[in-house]
């Protein structure tokens, strides 16, 4: 089947299968940030945002995004820079597998609530998994930034 | 030396590929592979031990786009092991890729390749296998000499004395000792003797194991694994396809975590078969299933505890056996075991008398066990730092002083860590600073929070080595470019630990250049050096040291092409970062001009290689304190704060070490009380995913509080001993001993789950 | 691994209803569970299109359309005064945010999960459901009964003056429950619903008048060992039938507590 949708701000059309999951197909298409960690919705790596909202794209039939808008981490890089840059500070990437979904998700975070406080942040990334195990540094990353952008 | 600053070591240095990671760029096997190959995927057996009587796979190769399908009769019939370890491996030569026998549940039993998954799925589904079921052994305790043999096959091999006899399903056995412990334990009014039970806890690292292979230019398998041992994979591969090792070329990209997991050769084979079969390109990604139930997990050990004292809390005999169950394969299962003793009883080396270590690695029909992160160090620091605590609660001590009294100090030697000398100890300086750090004295007394909750804490001390002594071998290239940058060559893995950026950090202080003035380059078995890989925690320490060296040759190398342009003998001249110079002042030259020089009509190589190994394999220590909120009502178990302080020697990069810390505390904290391994009768593995294994996630690890107290360490880079493993052994015997506290009763088993606490104390009482 | 074979957005209930006939369609919700199962659907049935994602409100009642999200109920204000914030307790440990924006509550509900935390608290809040076909009915009587070729189009929460209560064990912060426990209190009567035993959850009154005169510490324990004495508890990887017997006892004499305290 034919879907048709915006993908990073560009129109896509593109022929899927009705079981084909939108995490595949986002990888199809070369949007590669977009990371598989399981089979059971439980780690967060493949977070994208599905009409600006953070979704499983494991857990989400590409052709149910037929007609809507999909953010990846490609499409979202300057944005994300302006964090991550305060994650990398701490050194809390590690190795670097879960970051794109974690990424994903503190972007929809902070546009949800821009001042978050630590239990605010805790709660909102319980979702994605890291067994680096960063938490503390990805925390202290991100309290870094807000700090710096509360000071100018 | 010791005290002294430097210019990149020390420095909390961003990694160099930190915002590449977090920005998503395309780095890992899966990215960086091309798309259109065989999909490799591998039927696997639902028995935990069978015969494959027959196998028919005509239906299945009639599946459009399933390309070739292998079984037990299309393999080589040289046993291997998976193990990455060194020449001549310890752990037996037990595997076939494919084998007749199929000795758990989950055991390949036959190799499908296909053009696309959906082809690949639809075959597996119509290989028809018929199996004769044996009985299976599945409890390490009736293994031993146990009637059902995991490995009567005439075949399989051990290359080392490391007391093994597949006809006693024994993979390894030894006691060593000094001094008679039974005499000193008869002496001892305090005896604890107690069993401490750590289960095959999974290293569940984000990216699961994944490999593609392809036949290159020259008709060698080139090979791109998530692998921390190049080198190990080669031989590996060679010895599996029964081929020479010139064949094969293994590289690693960035690698989605390991954590030792990826120490061993566990989806490597496969699609390597299929390639060197078939000749195509391939690609095997595990999915979260496999890597739960056919991988390399933590070796299940029971380990026996008997520890002597007096009454007034001196330690005098320690007593350890260790029963570790390697289940279906033999992998690290040797090696794993004997850092049950040799890295927990030398904690103690304080006031002890005698010891006696001794062990049994057995056979059954489990998931084949590997190697995570601490390395067998973790079971026994969690038995003889829980036994210590139980001695500390029936002296009324508090756990500290008792520790206090009886802890290893710098400059003893350590009898049961092989006589080698604690060279560099500051375990008394971490524990004196967790103490502060954690607030020992208000938090240790138990607090009733009302409601039914109670507060309590415990406390550990642990031990690792840095590198395999005498076995481990580091390399580094280092090479002057255009311009004066460097080029660091490493057959290391950085698996997210940053080893690329340490290295980097030790290499600009020897050529006294910024970081961002150092390439690094790993891993490749043909480009880069000789390396052992990453794994025992090795790289910091070994490879370092090769870095240091190799920096130091190069120097010189770059002095005699000065003293071509500056026409004097190299003696005369020092090596200034940017320039080289005259002693006597009487001239210099840019580092960018040698490095044009080089290029140019000049015979001298400035490019050096170093190999580095050590005699010796120097403990970092560590202290962990735990305070727990009990729920007396519910059993439930929250971490409130953990408290570590390390000594690793000089940490070269302060926040790399920390993130190590706090990263394997949480690991930690996750085996001490969630994560279990439950096998029901048929010897399946129930906890097959992330929705059953369940690992810390940010909300169930409290507050953590990490410093460091260095020593230094004179055999290291820069003082540096190895940080990677230790942080991973504290939790568990800190976490049990705040719940005993809290309740009363000691937990001997992990995970230490809600319903056992509640169950724990109502059959108290 | 799921196999789908079609894929169908349907431009109204009718048509859904007509597809979901066929034995080897089915409605999708969140997908979360659906996608973990074994199966092959030939026509997977997307309600989405149909504006059944919003919340409303009448005098009288909340109606929550199927395709409302977990993580609506958890955000939205007016079922936040309504539960005293029990509403959000309930999904709030749910594995992620990006879970709840996918997993719905036609989902939970419809497939009458026993692991499912919104399904115990409903059935404590006295919801009614209402089916494309059969009509509004109590949720309770729906939970109970065999699965129906139906559409669940709307959930109802009926408004009023309670006192609500969630608690649930678990054995990590974003794991299944344990066991999970809500409680309403509305005129005097109690109402409690226990779920993930493992078995879905069950609604309990309070038939003795245990708690009639208000709730006191005795009242409460007496409650709570009434309700753990009827329902029946099973075992699975997270816990024991015993296990969970003895903390139903204490979840809902904590709630009832809870109740009283504030």
């Amino acid at each position: 089947m034919e879907i048709k949708l915006t993908l990073n701000g560009r129109a896509v059309t593109a022929s899927v299968q009705a079981d084909t999951l939108l995490l595949d197909f986002l990888r199809s298409q070369g949007c590669l940030s977009v990371k598989r960690g399981c089979e059971t919705a439980n780690c967060g790596l493949c977070t994208v945002l599905l009409d600006e909202k953070p979704v499983l794209s494991c857990s989400v039939l590409a052709a149910r995004a037929d007609g809507h808008a999909v953010h990846t981490l490609e499409g979202l890089q300057e944005e994300a820079a302006d964090f991550a840059a305060f994650i990398a500070g701490q050194g809390a990437e590690q190795c670097g597998f879960c970051n794109p979904g974690f990424v994903m998700n503190t972007v929809a975070l902070l546009r949800e609530n821009p001042d978050p406080t630590d239990d605010e942040i805790r709660a909102y990334l319980a979702g994605n998994l890291c067994r680096c195990s960063g938490y503390e540094g990805q925390l202290r990353g991100i309290r870094a930034y807000l700090e710096h952008k509360r000071q100018g | 030396m010791e005290g002294k600053t430097y210019q990149s070591v020390g420095q909390p240095v961003r990694k160099k590929d930190a915002m590449a990671l977090l920005l998503g760029k395309p780095a890992y096997v899966d990215d960086v592979t091309p798309r259109d190959c065989l999909v490799v995927k591998v039927l696997r057996s639902p028995h935990a031990h069978a015969l494959i009587e027959e196998i028919d796979t005509t239906a299945a190769m009639k599946v459009p786009g399933v390309a070739a399908i292998f079984t037990y009769r299309d393999v080589p019939q040289k046993r291997f092991t998976m193990a990455g370890q060194t020449y001549p491996e310890p752990s037996p030569y037990d595997r076939l890729i494919l084998d007749q026998r199929v000795r758990f549940v989950g055991d390949a039993a036959a190799i499908v390749a296909g053009e696309t998954e959906q082809a690949v799925d639809r075959a597996l589904k119509l290989i028809r296998v018929r199996y004769q079921v044996l009985e299976a052994v599945l409890d390490p305790h009736e293994a031993l000499d146990s009637p059902i043999l995991v490995h009567p096959e005439d075949s399989w091999r051990s290359l080392c004395p490391v007391g093994a006899d597949n006809r006693r399903n024994l993979c390894a056995s030894e006691t060593c000792s000094d001094g008679d412990v039974d005499q000193v334990l008869a002496g001892c009014p305090c005896v604890v003797d107690r069993v401490y039970h750590t289960k095959a806890c999974n290293q569940a690292m984000m990216e699961t194991f994944r490999t593609y292979t392809e036949m290159d230019p020259y008709g060698r398998l080139h090979v791109v694994s998530s692998t921390q041992i190049v080198f190990h994979v080669r031989r590996i591969l060679a010895n599996a396809l029964d081929i020479p090792k010139s064949k094969i070329h293994v590289e690693k990209p960035r690698i989605g975590g390991g954590f030792g997991a990826k120490q061993t050769v566990v989806a490597e084979v496969y699609p390597a078969l299929v390639t060197w079969k078939t000749g195509r390109p391939a690609k095997m990604i595990y999915s979260r299933e496999e890597s739960q139930i056919a991988a390399s997990p933590r070796h299940e050990m029971e380990v026996h505890v008997r520890l002597g004292a007096t009454q007034d809390g001196v330690i005098r005999a320690l007593d350890v056996y260790t029963l570790s169950n390697t289940g279906a394969y033999g992998e690290h299962g040797p090696t794993t075991v004997g850092l049950s003793g040799h890295k927990s009883i030398p904690l103690y080396t304080g006031n002890l008398e005698a010891f006696r270590f001794a062990y049994d690695v057995v056979y059954t029909n489990r998931q084949s066990a590997g190697a995570y992160r601490g390395y067998g160090a973790t079971q026994g620091i969690f038995a003889v730092e829980s036994a210590v605590n139980e001695l500390a609660d029936r002296l009324g001590m508090d756990p500290v002083a008792l520790r206090e009294k009886n802890m290893v100090r710098e400059g003893q030697i350590m009898p049961a860590y092989y006589n080698e000398p604690a060279s560099a100890c500051a375990l008394d300086k971490c524990m004196e600073r967790c103490k502060e750090l954690f607030g020992w004295e208000e938090k240790f007394p138990v607090r009733d929070m009302g409601n039914g909750k109670v507060r309590a804490a415990g406390v550990a001390m642990a031990m690792q080595g840095s590198g395999i002594s005498g076995v481990d071998v580091g390399s580094a290239t280092i090479k002057l470019s255009d311009e004066g940058f460097y080029n660091l060559s490493i057959g290391a893995a950085d698996m997210g630990t940053g080893c690329d950026t340490i290295l980097a950090q030790i290499a600009a202080e020897c050529l006294e250049c910024s970081v961002d003035n150092i390439a690094v380059f790993g891993a490749d078995s043909d480009a880069s050096p000789y390396d052992s890989g990453s794994y025992a925690s090795s790289t910091t320490y070994v490879t370092g040291k090769a870095v240091e060296q190799a920096c130091a040759q190069l120097k010189e190398q770059i002095c005699a092409v000065a003293a071509q342009m500056l026409d004097c003998p190299a003696g005369e001249l020092e090596f200034a970062g940017d320039r080289v110079r005259r002693l006597d002042g009487g001239g210099e030259v840019a580092l960018a001009e040698i490095a044009a020089k080089s290029m140019c009509g000049n015979p001298i190589a400035v490019q050096a290689t170093s190999s580095h190994t050590s005699p010796v394999s120097p403990p970092p220590f560590m202290v962990g304190m735990a305070q727990v909120e009990v729920d007396k009502e519910t059993g439930s178990v929250e971490v409130l704060d953990y408290a570590a302080v390390v000594d690793c020697g000089t940490p070269i990069n302060p926040n790399l070490a920390r993130v190590q810390t706090e990263g394997g505390i949480v690991q930690g904290i996750g085996m001490a009380l969630f994560e279990d391994v439950t096998y029901n009768e048929k010897g399946r593995l129930l906890e097959n995913s992330f929705l059953q294994y369940k690992i810390p996630t940010r909300l169930d690890m409290g507050h953590l509080k990490v410093e460091f107290a260095p020593s230094y360490e004179p055999s290291g880079p820069f003082g540096a001993k190895s940080i990677g493993e230790i942080v991973i052994n504290t939790p568990s015997p800190a976490i049990a001993q705040a719940v005993f506290r809290a309740t009363g009763v000691w937990h001997r088993e992990l995970p230490i789950t809600p319903e056992k606490v509640l169950m724990g104390m109502k059959d108290r009482g | 691994m799921l196999t789908i074979q079609n894929y169908v957005r349907a431009g109204s209930l009718e048509e859904a209803y007509a597809l979901c006939q066929k034995k080897n369609n089915v409605v999708l919700g969140g997908m979360l569970w659906l996608k973990m199962q074994r199966n092959r659907v030939d026509t997977a049935i997307d309600l989405s299109g149909l504006g059944l994602d919003q919340i409303e409100e009448t005098d009288s009642e909340y109606r929550l359309g199927a395709m409302v999200t977990l993580r609506q109920l958890e955000l939205h204000p007016g079922l936040d005064r309504l539960t005293q914030g029990a509403m959000a307790e309930s999904v709030r440990h749910i594995v992620g945010v990006q879970f709840r924006n996918l997993a719905t509550v036609g989902g939970s509900v419809f497939g009458r999960f026993g692991f499912s935390d919104v399904l115990t608290l409903l059935l404590a809040l006295e919801a009614r459901v209402v089916l494309y076909r059969g009509g509004e009915q109590s949720l309770a009587d729906f939970a109970a009964a065999p699965r129906q070729r139906d559409i669940l189009t709307h959930v109802i929460i009926p408004k009023g003056e309670r006192r609500v209560v969630y608690l649930s064990q678990r054995n990590t912060a974003t794991d299944f429950p344990v066991l999970t426990c809500a409680l309403s209190r509305r005129e005097g009567r109690t109402l409690c619903a226990v779920g993930a035993r493992p078995g879905r959850a069950e609604p309990f009154e309070d038939g003795q008048g245990l708690l009639a005169g208000g709730i006191t510490p005795e009242g409460a324990q007496a409650f709570a060992r009434e309700a753990a004495g009827r329902f029946r508890f099973g075992s699975n990887l997270r816990g024991s039938a015993q296990y969970r017997q003895e903390i139903c006892q204490v979840l809902v004499r904590r709630g009832l507590l809870a109740m009283e305290g504030e």
